[in-house]
């Protein structure tokens, strides 16, 4: 038994990794995502090479126990984003 | 802010029918944390469907296998705020996320199956996960 939400993406719910071309790469619970816009709850960004960390490195971490969390929601503009991935599935 | 309690009352009883112990307070936690002997099964219980409603039933899939832990408790996120922010006390260095299920090995965490390994997989399939670390320590324990 859980709860069940109507009118959201297939992916509402689901902690999800967001690349994008520039070097951000961002990992959080997705809430809803269209043409327009991803937006993500509970999320983390990591830049590449911040902290030494490739965003290999950091999504190798985050697949591993998750993230933690810096944003409380996130709206990320969809034409910035080049993929939108499950994290449990890294 | 913490759901109804008459919303959670179906997945409280979801785990503590099968034998797991309820831990509602802090205090709780503390007590139920003290004994380090044998092997303890820590769920994070939650509300949120997406991935709770597989972990539930998974939890129970694999301790019907008869070779579970010594003892399993759960802590509610979201409702029972102050015992959930001290069981997570307990593996300060994992982020947050619920449901989630720990696995300690006298005293020492072993195993953690965060909310993002339960997302979209079957009860099978988070079953498959937990009896193959129940029978791991075992068979470890067996050995020594």
């Amino acid at each position: 038994m859980g709860t069940f939400h109507t009118g959201k993406s297939e992916l509402h719910g689901i902690t999800v990794v967001v690349d994008t071309a520039g070097p951000e790469v961002y990992v959080g619970r997705c809430d809803d995502m269209d043409d327009e816009r991803v937006i993500l709850l509970d999320a983390d960004v990591h830049r590449d090479g911040e902290g030494g960390r490739s965003k290999g490195d950091y999504l190798a971490a985050a697949a591993r126990h998750g993230v933690w969390c810096r944003h409380r929601r996130l709206v990320l503009p969809r034409h910035r984003v080049t993929s939108v991935r499950r994290l449990g599935e890294l | 802010m913490p759901y109804s309690p008459l919303l959670v009352k179906p997945m409280r009883e979801e785990l503590t029918q099968i034998g797991v112990e309820e831990l509602l307070t802090a205090e709780d936690v503390e007590r139920w944390m003290e004994k380090k002997e044998g092997t303890a099964l820590l769920v994070v219980n939650s509300v949120c469907g997406c991935a709770a409603g597989m972990a539930r039933p998974g939890i129970r899939l694999a301790l019907e296998n008869g070779s579970g832990p010594d003892r399993t408790a759960s802590v509610f996120a979201g409702q029972d705020l102050e015992a959930t922010a001290r069981a997570r006390g307990f593996f300060p260095e994992i982020p947050p996320s619920s449901p989630s299920i720990a696995f300690f090995k006298d005293g020492e965490l072993v195993y953690f199956l965060p909310r993002h390994r339960i997302e979209g997989r079957s009860a099978e399939d988070v079953a498959r996960d937990l009896t193959a670390v129940f029978d791991e320590h075992r068979a470890v324990a067996a050995a020594g």
